[in-house]
Parts: structure tokens; C-alpha cells; sequence
């Protein structure tokens, strides 16, 4: 760029006079110097408080420290292996990996229904995308207290109609496997039609050609979805999964607002590894041990990724050799 | 860091270099967005199926799931206590949505949280389009050393889970004071990566290298030229992403519900409080919900349709 703008002015300016020479020093310089200018605000900022607390947790999780008193003394590993020993920890990290499967599996599928509905030639099809998106916008506290009052376990709408088909009547707030589902309902809810979008897109991406062939050849509806959609989605697909395990396995708001209490319930049969994180650092003051928690927490979000990568790829692979 | 529940790296299809899209990112394509538009009209022309029953039943179903619950909070925020344990399943709203709202701005500082979150979310959408314009300038039109190793960085941070830093973040908070302030809300959020990469993406595609040098040859300084040349051609893309960011920050939970305190909340901060009592009182908690709503689907009926245009395109561009 220096080089490109700096030679026209350098034919434009007939008198080389003092004062130009200065000017096109100045513009140099201010060619040379503005892109970094305008980069450091998001450089400087994001270190401080992105990369520094990120990297200082490190720091905080080899100490005792304790949310009032401050730092204490050097501890080492201990507080990992604290952690590692209490059982809590282990069923949150159950219950988080359970959420999150719960949630991410139905969420992707449903999804891509949703997608392909969107993409065959709809009328007023504005309204219908915008339908979809709608949970987007209500705040997930929302949402959690909204399906509270839907899963209430004595007189919630669910069981009631569960009833009439002879069901439950479901303890959503007692037993495990079934304040799992209510809790990843209410992700589903929020972010399913948010990612019918971002799968409509990539659809609409593909040549309609492939779909004309498919024809030809007799595939019906169901099998071009899967030989033809499905595959040629894998990228898109793969970047769901991976955006959703960061965001689902860090996931807070609606398993801490499942009942008024907070704590992921009497038996913590929901309680996450983020709320557990929280607990231990706000509600037992010991912020040492948290911040391991937190580094344990990234551990599994990294782990959990790469597994999901891996996986996306063969399945969607296997699936369009087919 | 606010930014973790936002669509963040998801509206942004972290490259998803899907091989049709490949040639693409040469810089100076400047028709390629309308040609792709044009070929997609010419094969869709060709090859439209009209849409069957089945889609329509099935997206139908789908819309009622997606505003039940919506409706569902209304109707129960509309009944009383009393009227709510004595019958069944409420079909109609009931008289009490005013009173309910009275009650609830009543309870916990409604007010404060509402002036709070529009603050708040305000404050982290302009700051979030501000900086990001800048730098997504810097990085998609102006040549410089380390500009790609840059970048690549920006890229790698949209995946780490800076929530995860709430720890130190709270020390800092509060050897600053700030614990209990809108401050220690505004502050972390004020930069996201996911911002940078998304309006490097747009002025990339939308602002022509040669209009930037024409500029310069003018005698345009940078910050001219930014001000005059890029910062009108980045307005759709900034728009898109201060809506986004808005979102994400109004709807955002975790970190002000550490670091705030109940007297001065923001209003998803708010909503907690009110099921915090021992008895619930779902007519009042769900009323609340209506209310901390509002504001939301006002700004999703003016400007729904680039939400939806906002995710299909940051899920293709990447």
C-alpha cells in the first residue's frame, strides 16, 4: 500500500520544495503507522480482559485464595487434585456432558428438518424464517423460567398432557435423566432455529442441479436429503457442532435458574461444571480452587471439540460415499 | 467476554472454507457478491420445487413452538395466584397482567435494571461496531508487516471460552472497586474478536481496493479515508453486527450476575431475583418475563428480517 500510494503524488507534486518533501514523509509515515493505530484497540483491549484473566487463572488455581482474604500461600497442584477428588465435580461433569449431548444431537437434526422445509419454494418465506428465529431474541433466564413453569412437576402443563396419553406424571425437578431433557429443551428452544438459518444458507449454496440428477436417477425426497444435502452441509455442520460444544459445555443460565435455589438442585442431579465453578468460587470463597476448575473446564472443551471434529468428519464422510 | 452466549463465532462459519466458496476471498471481487446472487436466481429459477402441504404443516408446528411459550408466559403472567392453583390449563388470559407488572416493577428495581440493560447493551454494541470497523479496515484493505499472523490470531481467539477467566476478572474487579458497578459489565465487552473477523469479512467484500486509493492518491489521510471512504461502505455489515451484539448483551447472564449487585442489576439479573423467594409465584415471575421481553421483540419485528439476512450471511461468507 505504501509503495502503490506513494508514487502518484510523487508525480503530482512538481516543485519538490521543502514543505512537500515534509508531506510525503508524513504520509508515509502515516501509511506506515495507521494500520497498527486502528488494529490496538482490539489488541490492547483483548489482552486485558481477555488473554490476561485467562492466563492469570493459571496464576490463581497453584494458590490458596480466598474470595475476601486474598491470595495465600503457594499450593501447587493441590487444587487440582482437590477437585479431582470431590463428587461433585464428577456428576457435574455427567451432568454437563449429558446436557450437552441431550441438547446438541436433536438440536443439529431438528435443524437441518427445519432447514429443508425453509429451502423448498415457500410463499411469504420472510415470515417464516423470522418465526423460526423468534426464541433468539428471548434472554435464556427467560426461557428457563418460562419452561420452569411448563416442567412443573405437580401441576406443570407438560405433565398434565403427558397425562392424557397415559405418561408420567415425570418428577422434571427430582430425578436425573428428566431435568436433562428440560434443561437442554430450553437450549434447544432458543438455538435450534438459529442454526436452521445458518444451515438454510449453506443450502441454498448448493447447485440445483445435483438436485435435478438426483431426480433423474429416481432418488426420492428422504435419500437426496441424506446423499446429497446432508454431505455436501459438512463444513456448516461441523461448525455448528464446534461453536455449540464451546457455548453448550460452558452452559449456566439455565440449569442455575431450574429451581430458586441455584445449586443444580437438592442431589445436584443438574448441576453443570460452570455452576459448580461458581459455587465453589462465590458461594465457598475459595477462588484457588475455582480457577482450577476453570482450567479443567477448558481441558474438557478442547478434548470434547476435537472428538466432535473427528467425529463430524466421518460421519459426513461415510455418509456421502453412500 | 460478555460475548460467549452471543452468535459470536457461530454467525461466523470460522472459515468454513467450503470448496465452492474458494475463490471468493481474493481481494478487489468486488462483483462477486451480486454475480453469486445472479447465478443463484438463474438455478433456482430452473429447478424450484413448490413447496408441499408437508412444509407448510411442518413449519407451521414449528412457528407454534417457537411463540407457545411466548404466549404461554403471557397468559400465566395475566392470571392471580389463586386462580392459577384452582383450575387446570388456562385458555384465556386472565385481568391481572397490570397489576402482576405492578407488582413485579414493585419487587425487585425494574427501572434501574431496564435503564441498566439498555446502558449497558448500548454502550458494549457501539463500542463492539466502533472498534471492529477500525480494525476490520486495518486488516482487510491496508497492507502492513505480521497482518496475516494478526489475524490469524483474531481468528483462533474467537474459540477460546473467555468465560472462563471470571476468576481473575473478579480479583481485578474489585481491587478496581467496580464490583457492583455497570462498569465491570461495559468493560470487558467492549472489544470481541468475532466483531473484528465480521467486519473484516464485509469491507473486504463490499469496499473496492480502488476507490481506498483513490482516496490516497487525493491526498486523503487514513483516518480520511476511513471516515469518508470506508465507514459508509461498512454500514449494513456494522449495522448487522451492533444488533447482534446488542442481543448477545442484553440477553447475557453469567458475568453481571457475578459482578453486580441486587440493588443495581441489569434485567435478566433482575428476572432471577424475582424467583429467588420461597414461594414462587409463577403469575409474577412469568409477568416479569413479558415485561423484560418488550424491549427485545420490538427490536426483533423492526429489524427481524436482518437478523435472519445477518445469519444466513455470515454462516455462507465465514
Amino acid at each position: 500500500m505504501t509503495a502503490t500510494t506513494a508514487r502518484p503524488t510523487e508525480g503530482r507534486t512538481v516543485p519538490a520544495g521543502e514543505r512537500s518533501a515534509f508531506r510525503k514523509a508524513l504520509s508515509r509515515w502515516d501509511a506506515r503507522v495507521s494500520p497498527y493505530l486502528y488494529v490496538s484497540p482490539f489488541f490492547v483491549l483483548f489482552a486485558i480482559v481477555g488473554l490476561f484473566p485467562l492466563l492469570y487463572t493459571a496464576y490463581v488455581s497453584v494458590h490458596e485464595w480466598n474470595l475476601i482474604g486474598g491470595k495465600g500461600e503457594f499450593v501447587g497442584l493441590e487444587n487440582f487434585t482437590t477437585v479431582l477428588q470431590q463428587e461433585y465435580f464428577w456428576r457435574a461433569l455427567r451432568n454437563t456432558l449429558s446436557i450437552f449431548l441431550l441438547s446438541s444431537v436433536p438440536q443439529v437434526v431438528f435443524a437441518l428438518l427445519i432447514a429443508a422445509a425453509l429451502d423448498t419454494g415457500l410463499r411469504a418465506r420472510t415470515f417464516w424464517r423470522m418465526g423460526v428465529l423468534l426464541p433468539y431474541v428471548i434472554a435464556p433466564v427467560a426461557v428457563a423460567l418460562i419452561f420452569n413453569d411448563l416442567f412443573g412437576d405437580r401441576y406443570g402443563l407438560l405433565n398434565e398432557v403427558l397425562g392424557w396419553v397415559g405418561l408420567g406424571p415425570f418428577r422434571w425437578h427430582v430425578d436425573v435423566l428428566p431435568s436433562h431433557l428440560a434443561i437442554a429443551t430450553m437450549v434447544n428452544f432458543r438455538w435450534t432455529g438459529y442454526n436452521a438459518l445458518i444451515f438454510l444458507a449453506a443450502m441454498q449454496a448448493i447447485p440445483r442441479d445435483y438436485y435435478e440428477a438426483a431426480l433423474i436417477d429416481g432418488a426420492g425426497r428422504v435419500r437426496t436429503f441424506l446423499s446429497i444435502t446432508v454431505p455436501l452441509l459438512r463444513n456448516t455442520i461441523l461448525f455448528v457442532v464446534i461453536t455449540s460444544t464451546i457455548g453448550g459445555l460452558q452452559i449456566f443460565d439455565e440449569p442455575r435458574m431450574f429451581d430458586q435455589y441455584g445449586l443444580g438442585g437438592a442431589d445436584r442431579q443438574w448441576q453443570t461444571l460452570t455452576i459448580y465453578l461458581w459455587n465453589v468460587g462465590w458461594g465457598q470463597h475459595n477462588f484457588g480452587r475455582a480457577a482450577a476448575v476453570a482450567w479443567l473446564l477448558f481441558l474438557v472443551i478442547v478434548l470434547i471439540g476435537l472428538l466432535n471434529f473427528a467425529l463430524t468428519r466421518r460421519i459426513s464422510s461415510t455418509g456421502g460415499k453412500r | 467476554m460478555t460475548q460467549t452466549s452471543l452468535p459470536r463465532a457461530r454467525a461466523s462459519a470460522a472459515d468454513s472454507t467450503d470448496h465452492r466458496y474458494a475463490g471468493r476471498r481474493a481481494p478487489g471481487h468486488t462483483s462477486g457478491r451480486a454475480r453469486r446472487r445472479a447465478e443463484r436466481a438463474a438455478s433456482r429459477d430452473e429447478g424450484t420445487r413448490r413447496a408441499g402441504p408437508g412444509a407448510y404443516a411442518f413449519l407451521l408446528v414449528v412457528l407454534l413452538a417457537s411463540v407457545f411459550p411466548l404466549w404461554w408466559s403471557f397468559l400465566i403472567g395475566s392470571k392471580d395466584a389463586a386462580a392459577l392453583n384452582a383450575d387446570g390449563i388456562p385458555l384465556l388470559p386472565g385481568g391481572n397482567f397490570l397489576k402482576n407488572a405492578r407488582t413485579v416493577v414493585d419487587t425487585v428495581p425494574f427501572w434501574k435494571a431496564f435503564t441498566n440493560s439498555v446502558i449497558v447493551s448500548s454502550t458494549v454494541a457501539f463500542s463492539v461496531v466502533a472498534l471492529s470497523t477500525l480494525a476490520g479496515f486495518a486488516f482487510a484493505k491496508l497492507r502492513f508487516r505480521g497482518r496475516d499472523g494478526l489475524m490469524v490470531f483474531v481468528v483462533a481467539t474467537m474459540a477460546v471460552p473467555t468465560q472462563l477467566g471470571v476468576v481473575p476478572l473478579f480479583i481485578v474487579m474489585s481491587k478496581l472497586g467496580w464490583v457492583g458497578s455497570v462498569g465491570a459489565v461495559i468493560v470487558p465487552a467492549l472489544v470481541n474478536a468475532f466483531g473484528v473477523f465480521w467486519m473484516t469479512q464485509y469491507l473486504r467484500e463490499s469496499l473496492p481496493d480502488e476507490l481506498v486509493e483513490a482516496a490516497r492518491v487525493d491526498g486523503c489521510s487514513m483516518i480520511r479515508t476511513f471516515w469518508h471512504v470506508a465507514l459508509p461502505a461498512s454500514r449494513p455489515g456494522a449495522a448487522m453486527l451492533g444488533l447482534f451484539t446488542f442481543i448477545a448483551t442484553w440477553t447475557n447472564f453469567f458475568w453481571p450476575f457475578i459482578v453486580l449487585e441486587p440493588g443495581n442489576p441489569t434485567l435478566p439479573v433482575a428476572l432471577q431475583q424475582l424467583q429467588a423467594a420461597h414461594y414462587v409465584d409463577y403469575s409474577l415471575v412469568l409477568a416479569g418475563v413479558v415485561l423484560a421481553a418488550i424491549p427485545l421483540i420490538i427490536v426483533f419485528v423492526l429489524a427481524g428480517r436482518q437478523l435472519v439476512a445477518g445469519i444466513m450471511q455470515g454462516a455462507v461468507k465465514g
